[in-house]
């Protein structure tokens, strides 16, 4: 058993030379591709999906842990070379200034659809039955109460940093809610755990892709639908003096990369952009990461295997 | 002498009791005043009068990073070669550690060497247990390393190993060389204090975004911001300990003709050697407490896990995570004493053999190259074989939703109390305080305290934050830290005073206060905002856990270092066992117990920025927006700002403690 595995050892690492000279007639350069990887699940998942891809495509490839905003320093200088989720809800700011400066490119969609809105569970609508017509708010704002913010409903938003203007909504809207921001998701869905255990009533801000859409029932308020008017022009929709009067943007989840990808890995840079895939696939892997505690590179393999006719495609073979 | 008794009243407390009253009163009615007046801006700093900096420091950052340079090189090359000298022997660990010696870089990378094996590294450090103490501490630190293998913990616990193993040489050589030459030149001293004042108080969160343009993003950079957060208690250690060498050792070396070297080298520090462990201690404790936000720009580890299993609402995994984290930093810190407690070897000519000398070096040396061949064949010595993996994870779970579901009402009740009948008037009536009142007490104050230098200091420093514009952010934030470090001094005092009187409460309240300093908040943080909800009262009692340690520890320690003759006196004299309490010990504690205070602001303040992750509204919060938009001026400015708070606290209460110490007659 000895000799065989130690056979194997070295059988694997000429294998991997040979390899690795095999591919280096293939692609442009041999020096590893920087992905950056976040905080949250679904954007794991996508990066090493794409970094599988490239792999097998014959590049380098190297991950690197990166904040989701700071990382834009290190896109504009080539530290690092593809961020694969920046939503359009909460990063077309800073990913904006970041193309302005033609230091970072923006490689179109993932495919996936950002969805951020106000929801809540289903139990919630035995004691609201108007839900989810955002009509009915006002009505059960003693119901969302709590002793802090009684006789108004209390809606937990999303932290300050992601935007999203419901403060100017509630007061466009004439909402009889308080607006509490939770500081990181970590405490949004901690909230929403504690609630749920409870039956308690509970409104919050819940974005999707993510692992609370399978774990728990629940429904988004239907806000007066989004539009660019709506958040530029006061006079559009029921409140005549003031913007934001209806709901959030639903809006791509984009690619971005260090401009100088187009020169130095062009099929690289052809296979990021060639990348999509559908918010059903996201959930059903973030569901099996999140709630069943699968192994995250286990689950990523699956789907390259699974999936090996769409990214062949993708790197054109 | 003056009277000790607490009942006695003087001009100077009953002028600070009218100044008080003057204040609620103020602070109950400001907005009416202002109103009557018609002067809003008593209440709400006017606009016209700040000039903001924050925009300076950014374009100041930029200038740093893109402009900047020496001629032949730009100050980027600077901070990036700084960077790379971090990097070379922090690949080295992780190959030690995790990796294993590797060729090539991404996935090309091919292994030649595998990394030490878990029961290699579990002996060396039973090896150095035994070698630096006892096999009592090498079977502890044995247990500590195993509990990280038992738990699943291993790899991440490696990568925080090899970050904490680069950080605190780094810590420490670059502390023992500023202390060193702060002790040469009191210009350089008196230069350096300020300067760690604002290290230790600046929170971390302010200068990540600098770090990062500058070193770059990856492990480096947050070794870099550990080192900065850790070092500076080594500085002034070092200072110190130096400073109270006896001055007969010291002219000792002189007649001898030593160098400068060699009395510095030979005679000065290894006499101050003791105190010098303090502060490699202190310096192992706070790179352990950076592990978290280390991780948040890409250090990885057991931070990472914690992160990740909290954002999965995986308590149990958080738990188990923050867990590793307590208990490598209680082996590394057992170790750290051992060693410097161990004698040192007598020098006697020894004839056995270099293998019999080196009992313990000889039998690493084996396990390390034996278990490298056997995990070529049986895997489970190289990795901990995933099968025996135990965990905790699922009853914690439970026990917090159990909590939820049983007692969410009783709970919530205590919990609207407390807002209603406490918090809430106090944040009202800082809010409503015109910021002239405040500027003017806080300047008297100083001018009380210690004179005209302190004075000057407080009003500069609270002209900064006014003129920046964070007026209504630093009083909420003097509010959540003025709430939180009330009650924990009430919690906290009569605990220190419960174990100073009584050894077996002592080592219980010890072993407490050690764990939630070491814990990191996040771990607890999410249980809180499962049963308080987000908002201040969350915030609050995470902070209440941090800061309580300073004020048990010191109220203990000032108890226990009362002369027992001034004791004894009292006995004889015939005081009951209260009368012994509140008339001799607390009194002439009461130095060490405002030091205690002083220390458990400065942990609040420190931890206000966590709790910005709960959602707060105070200056943390402001930190934390800079922090994930990017914004170095802002972050800076608002950092500087808590630091302030800080410093004006720290001031006030340092001059009143040597000012009640004279008068108590100690020294």
């Amino acid at each position: 058993m000895n000799r065989s595995r130690l056979l194997g050892t070295a059988f694997a690492v000429v294998a991997s030379i040979g390899l690795a000279t095999a591919a280096q007639a293939e692609v442009e350069s041999k020096d590893p591709i920087k992905l950056t990887l976040h905080d949250w699940t679904g954007q794991l998942v996508t990066t090493k999906i794409m970094g599988s891809v490239l792999q097998n495509a014959g590049y380098n490839v190297e991950y690197v842990q990166a904040d989701y905003i700071a990382q834009f320093a290190g896109l504009k200088t080539g530290d690092l070379h593809v961020a694969m989720e920046m939503w359009e809800t909460t990063g077309r700011e800073a990913m904006d200034e970041a193309t302005g400066t033609g230091k970072v490119e923006n490689l179109g969609e993932t495919g996936m659809l950002a969805v951020e809105e106000w929801w809540y569970p289903s139990y919630m609508k035995e004691l609201c039955p108007g839900l989810p017509n955002w009509e009915a708010l006002n009505d059960c704002a003693e119901v969302f109460s709590t002793p802090e913010t009684a006789p108004m409903g209390r809606y937990l938003g999303a932290p300050v940093t992601w935007g999203g203007f419901d403060d100017e909504r509630v007061e466009a809207l004439e909402l009889d809610y308080e607006v509490v921001h939770a500081g990181t998701d970590a405490a949004l869905f901690a909230e929403l755990e504690s609630a749920y255990q409870r039956k308690a009533p509970i409104l919050l801000w819940v974005y999707a892709p993510h692992w609370a859409q399978i774990k728990y029932e629940g429904e988004w308020i239907e806000f007066p639908e989004y539009t660019a008017e709506c958040y530029n022009d006061p006079s559009w929709g029921s409140n005549e003096d003031m913007a934001y009067d209806c709901g959030k943007p639903r809006g791509p989840i984009w690619k971005v990369a260090w401009a100088g990808v187009k020169d130095k890995w062009p099929g690289a840079h052809a296979a990021i952009k060639n990348f999509t895939i559908s918010n059903d696939e996201m959930a059903g892997m973030i569901a099996q990461i999140d709630l069943e505690g699968r192994d995250l590179d286990a689950v990523v393999a699956d789907w390259v295997k699974a999936n090996e006719a769409t990214w062949k495609g993708w790197i054109g073979q | 002498m003056i009277a000790l008794g607490p009942y006695c009243i003087s001009r100077k407390a009953a002028f600070w009791l009218v100044i008080l009253a003057a204040s609620i009163l103020l602070g109950q009615y400001g907005k009416d005043l202002a109103a009557a007046l018609d002067a809003k801006w008593l209440i709400k700093f006017p606009r016209e009068l700040t000039f903001p900096i924050k925009d300076d420091i950014s374009r100041f950052m930029a200038w740093l990073v893109e402009d900047a340079g020496f001629g032949l090189f730009s100050f980027v090359d600077l901070t990036r070669g700084i960077a790379w000298l971090i990097e070379v022997p922090y690949a080295f660990m992780r190959g030690l550690l995790i990796d294993g010696l590797v060729f090539g870089v991404g996935n090309e990378a091919v292994q030649i060497l595998p990394p030490l094996s878990w029961v290699a590294v579990i002996t060396v450090v039973v090896a150095i247990g035994r070698w630096a103490g006892s096999w009592i501490l090498a079977g502890f630190v044995g247990a500590c390393f195993l509990y990280l293998a038992a738990f699943g913990e291993w790899e991440s616990a490696m990568i925080t190993l090899a970050s904490i193993l680069i950080a605190v040489p780094f810590g420490v050589a670059g502390g023992l060389g500023l202390g060193v030459a702060g002790f040469k030149w009191r210009w350089l001293d008196r230069i350096l204090t300020p300067i760690l004042d604002l290290m230790q108080t600046v929170p971390v969160f302010a200068y990540l975004v600098p770090i990062l343009f500058l070193f770059g993003f990856g492990p480096v950079s947050a070794l870099v911001a550990t080192v900065i957060y850790a070092m500076p208690p080594m500085v002034r250690v070092t200072t110190l300990a130096l400073r109270a060498v006896p001055a007969e050792i010291d002219e000792f070396s002189r007649m001898t003709g030593c160098t400068e070297r060699q009395r510095l080298w030979r005679v000065l520090i290894p006499t101050a050697l003791p105190g010098l462990m303090v502060g490699v201690n202190q310096v192992i404790m706070l790179s352990l407490n950076m592990v978290i936000i280390a991780s948040m720009i890409g250090a990885g580890g057991l931070g990472y896990d914690v992160l990740t299993s909290l954002r999965r609402l995986d308590i149990g995994g958080g738990l188990e995570s923050g867990v590793a984290i307590v208990v490598l930093a209680i082996a590394l810190d057992r170790l750290s004493q051992a060693m410097v407690s161990r004698a040192s070897p007598a020098h006697s000519e020894d004839s056995r053999s270099f293998l019999k000398r080196h009992p313990w070096l000889t039998t690493c040396v084996v396990v390390i190259v034996g278990t490298g061949l056997l995990g070529l064949i049986a895997p489970a010595v190289q990795n901990y074989p995933e099968a025996a993996q135990i965990t905790t994870g699922k009853i914690w779970e439970d026990l917090v939703g159990w909590l939820n579901v049983n007692f969410f009402d009783q709970i919530e009740a205590v919990k609207t109390f407390a807002l209603i009948h406490f918090m809430v008037p106090v944040k009202r009536l800082l809010l409503e305080l015109p910021w002239p009142w405040v500027l003017f007490i806080l300047t008297l104050a100083g001018w009380q305290l210690g004179g005209l230098r302190l004075a000057c200091l407080c009003f500069a420093l609270t002209a900064f934050i006014l003129s920046n514009g964070l007026w209504a952010k630093a009083m909420i934030t003097v509010y959540l830290c003025g709430v939180s470090v009330v009650i924990a001094c009430l919690i906290g005092i009569p605990l220190g005073i419960l174990s100073a009187q009584n050894d077996r409460a002592n080592r219980v309240v010890q072993a407490g206060i050690d764990t939630l300093q070491t814990l990191p908040s996040f771990v607890y943080l999410i249980p809180v905002v499962m049963l308080f909800r987000v908002g201040d009262f969350s915030a609050m009692i995470a902070v209440i856990l941090y800061a309580l340690a300073p004020a048990v520890r010191y109220a203990s320690h000032g108890i226990r270092s009362i002369p027992p003759e001034l004791l004894e006196a009292g006995i004889v004299s015939g005081c009951t066992r209260r009368q012994l309490l509140t008339r001799i010990k607390l009194p002439l504690a009461m130095p060490e117990i405002m030091l205690g205070i002083n220390q458990t602001i400065m942990l609040a303040l420190s931890m206000l920025v966590i709790t910005a992750l709960v959602g707060t509204r105070d200056l943390g919060q402001e930190v934390y927006i800079a922090l994930t938009k990017a914004d170095t001026g802002r972050g800076v400015v608002a950092g500087l700002s808590v630091a302030f708070i800080a410093i004006i606290a720290d001031r006030l209460i340092s001059a009143g403690a040597v000012r009640a110490r004279k008068r108590l007659g100690l020294n």
